[in-house]
Formats: structure tokens, C-alpha cells, sequence
């Protein structure tokens, strides 16, 4: 068995076989999150671009580079939202050296 | 999340669509008719052009040859004169290039019909075409000019190699004489075409990138930017194929269904005429070469409105190109809803 298959992108709605209340009660929040709003839909599909790097979701990644494209924007914008998730994960790694700091420290005379 | 249908079979060189449109149109309750009137005659007067763009549905190119003859330009003329169409709407190929273009467009334009020119841009640089936007001034023609993007990566990948940097040199040209200007009456409308197999962005917001950068970036200026959907046939078709983007595109047209954008089709206001003279509901349909029904008129010379009011449309899979999202028309989207 493959994992990833691109077509099983178009068959997310079969997630919903079992406890489909459950899964419709997350597609309208999914939906509405979706929506124009305090945040343009642009802006929500490059957050979404973001967030699917920093999850490494290839899913999400596919979905989400089509919605940048169809909501206007281009390869630069959307390749600086993939460089803030990024460089939001390695400063998150970096500032965990504390953590080592904190513990090294502790046993140090 | 919609459900895969089953596809259907297609009809030679047409996509190949997971649904029926005309089902499609019926499980909605609607049925596609032409207008009472007839607003626009719409008239591709060939296949050749100075560019061999990738998405182009036309598959013009410099090699093409089949271009309208002053015969059949006169029987437009003579169509326009006794039929007093409000809106003439001459594309290609570049119409520039055809012998007879500019006796069309003077003709149309006395008799007190509105014209609008399908402008490459780039054709202004070819032989001969160097007054261009002022022939296009002394007759009130409207230019519309596709622009797919307002930076040069994008457009060359979808229009050739240097089409950018001359595009940009004839707006200014076109600028220089009024067009695109507030208030010097002269229309300039530019056209997005998504650089690839996705849906246009929505209209305003794209039009608002374009304005401000394409002034700031190169102090040009234009009226308003219609975003266009590309349509799965001739050579973008071809691009969907080789690669395998075909049934993932269709998809999404299928899935993008907007009943609302059906009232406002291009196809229920105008009548499209090839470079022979034959008759179409659309130039995508004259493409795929799908005449209009065969009880009507099929040529220009035969033409007659009565015939034409409330005519049915002729449909196949392309037709979810632009019934996509806020839908597609030559004068950009259809509908807010």
C-alpha cells in the first residue's frame, strides 16, 4: 500500500463514512473558517500555506497552493508565507537551547 | 465534500467531463436560452497572429492562414448595417493583421456601432501597425488586451518569450493617445488568464493588484481587468493532457457549478461568425466547430434575429469553463453570487 496517493485529496469527504456528524460538524467549521471576513480569503489561503509546510501535510499543501493561486496570489508572496513557517519552526527549535541551557546549568557548579 | 460522477463520453477533441452539462443545467431547473435580443455580433476573422500563446483556444499562430476575406468582411458590414447590432466585437488570431481589418472597423464604426478590438499588445510593433492607437482613437474602438500578469516571469510563460516587455511598451503607446486615461473616453481593459490549470482569483481584488503595481512598476494605466477562465479546448486542452492535469481541471469547473453565472453568459447575448462566414453560439463552440441548431441560419448572409430570439444554445463539456465561480464571459465574470 502507497501512502500520499494525489487523488485521495478528492476523497477526504470519505472520512466522513463513519460518524458523519462528526465530520459534518468539522466541515461547516472548516468551511466558515474559509469565508471572507476581519481577514481576506487571500490572506486566510496563505496562512493555510503556511501552516500546511509547518505541519508538512503534502495534502495541505497541494490544496493550499491551488486556494494562494485562485485567490490572486503569486510565487513570491506565496513563497515568503513558506519562509515564515519556517523560519517560525527553526526559531522555535532555537529557543528550546534555553531548555539545554536551564538543565546543563542546573547540574553545573 | 461533492461526489465524483461517472465521466461521460465526449465529443472528439472536446474535454472529457465527470458530468453532462445540459443534466448539470437541469438538475438546477434551469435551461439555456439565448436572450430576446441579440447585443453583440462577435467576429473572429482568423487564426493568424504574431503569437503562439500556450492556453490560446484558437490555436492561432504566425503559421495560420485562414483568415476572412473582404467579401465576408463586407457581408459583416452588411449585417451590421441592416440588423444595427449595439456592439461589434472583432477577435483573431490579431484581427490587425488581416487585410481588411481597418474597412471593417471604419464601417462599423459609421454606422454608429460600438467596436471592441481583441488587441494583442505586441501586434503594434509588427509592419505597418505602428499608428495603431490613433486608427483605434479616430474610431472609438474599444481595446481589450490580455495581460495575464502584471510581471513579466508569468506573462512570458504563457505568451512567448519578450511579450511582456512589449506589452508594456504599447500600453504606454495606448496611454499616451488617451486610453486607459480618467476621463478621456477612451476604454482600455485589460485581460487576466490564470498562468496554468487553476480558476481565476476574484475579479476586484486582481484588478486591484494590477492597477497598483502596473502604475507603480511601470507608470501605466487601464479601466478595468476582466478575469477570464481558461477553456479546456484547442492547445490548452492539449497542455491539460500532457500534463495530466485534464480530469483534475474538469473536476474543478464540475465542482465550481454556479447557477447564478448561467443568466449572464456571453452566449444568450451574442452571435458569433468565423472567418468563412458560419455561424456560432460562441467562439469556443466555433472552435470545436459546433454550429448553432441546425433549424437556424447558419451563415452571416442568412442571418435573421427573429430566428435567433430565445434560440437553444448548443452545449458540450467546455461550457463549465464559464459557469465556473463568479463565471467567465469575454467581458470577464457574470455574477457576484
Amino acid at each position: 500500500m502507497a501512502y500520499y496517493e494525489e487523488d485521495d485529496l478528492d476523497r477526504f469527504g470519505e472520512v466522513g463514512k463513519h460518524r458523519p456528524d462528526l465530520f459534518e460538524k468539522f466541515m461547516a467549521w472548516y468551511q466558515a473558517c474559509q469565508e471572507d471576513g476581519a481577514l481576506s480569503r487571500r490572506e486566510k489561503s496563505l496562512i493555510g500555506l503556511a501552516v500546511a509546510h509547518a505541519l508538512q501535510c503534502p495534502y495541505c499543501i497541494d490544496a493550499y497552493a491551488q486556494a494562494c493561486l485562485e485567490s490572486g496570489s503569486n510565487m513570491e508572496q506565496m513563497t515568503e508565507a513558506i519562509h515564515m513557517a519556517s523560519a517560525i519552526r527553526g526559531g522555535a527549535s532555537l529557543i528550546h537551547g534555553l531548555q539545554a541551557h536551564n538543565s546543563v546549568n542546573k547540574v553545573s557548579m | 465534500m461533492p461526489q465524483t460522477l461517472p465521466v461521460i463520453n465526449a465529443p472528439t477533441g472536446a474535454a472529457r467531463a465527470p458530468a453532462d452539462f445540459d443534466e448539470k443545467l437541469a438538475a438546477h431547473g434551469l435551461l439555456l436560452r439565448a436572450a430576446a435580443t441579440v447585443e453583440t455580433l462577435q467576429v473572429n476573422v482568423g487564426k493568424l497572429c504574431n503569437q503562439a500563446c500556450k492556453h490560446c483556444h484558437v490555436d492561432a499562430s504566425p503559421a495560420r492562414t485562414e483568415i476572412m476575406t473582404r467579401e465576408t468582411v463586407d457581408e459583416i458590414i452588411d449585417a451590421v448595417r441592416r440588423f444595427r447590432f449595439p456592439v461589434l466585437d472583432i477577435t483573431g488570431g490579431a484581427p490587425e493583421l488581416i487585410p481588411s481589418f481597418r474597412h471593417l472597423v471604419a464601417s462599423a464604426h459609421a454606422l454608429g456601432t460600438r467596436v471592441i478590438v481583441r488587441h494583442n499588445l505586441t501586434v503594434l510593433f509588427e509592419p505597418g501597425q505602428d499608428d495603431l492607437p490613433q486608427f483605434f482613437r479616430a474610431h472609438g474602438v474599444e481595446v481589450v488586451s490580455s495581460l495575464p500578469y502584471f510581471l513579466e516571469q508569468q506573462t512570458d510563460q504563457q505568451r512567448g518569450h519578450g511579450v511582456f516587455e512589449k506589452s508594456i511598451a504599447a500600453l504606454r503607446r495606448l496611454n499616451e493617445v488617451g486610453y486607459g486615461i480618467d476621463g478621456s473616453g477612451l476604454d482600455l481593459h485589460l485581460v487576466y488568464n490564470p498562468v496554468g490549470a487553476f480558476l481565476p482569483p476574484p475579479q476586484s481584488s486582481i484588478e486591484a493588484d494590477f492597477k497598483r503595481e502596473l502604475l507603480a512598476r511601470y507608470n501605466v494605466s487601464f479601466n478595468h481587468l476582466y478575469t477570464i477562465t481558461n477553456m479546456p479546448i484547442k492547445r490548452f486542452l492539449d497542455y491539460l493532457r500532457r500534463s495530466g492535469n485534464e480530469s483534475r481541471y474538469m473536476r474543478k469547473l464540475v465542482e465550481a457549478f454556479n447557477p447564478h453565472a448561467v443568466e449572464g453568459l456571453m452566449c444568450r447575448s451574442l452571435v458569433s461568425v468565423d472567418w468563412t462566414g458560419k455561424l456560432f453560439d460562441c467562439d469556443f463552440n466555433q472552435m470545436l466547430e459546433l454550429g448553432v441548431a441546425p433549424e437556424l441560419p447558419q451563415t452571416i448572409s442568412d442571418f435573421d434575429p427573429a430566428k435567433f430570439t430565445g434560440r437553444p444554445i448548443v452545449t458540450a463539456a467546455h461550457c463549465f469553463g464559464c459557469t465556473a465561480g463568479a463565471g467567465s464571459s469575454c467581458g470577464g465574470t457574470v455574477t457576484d453570487k
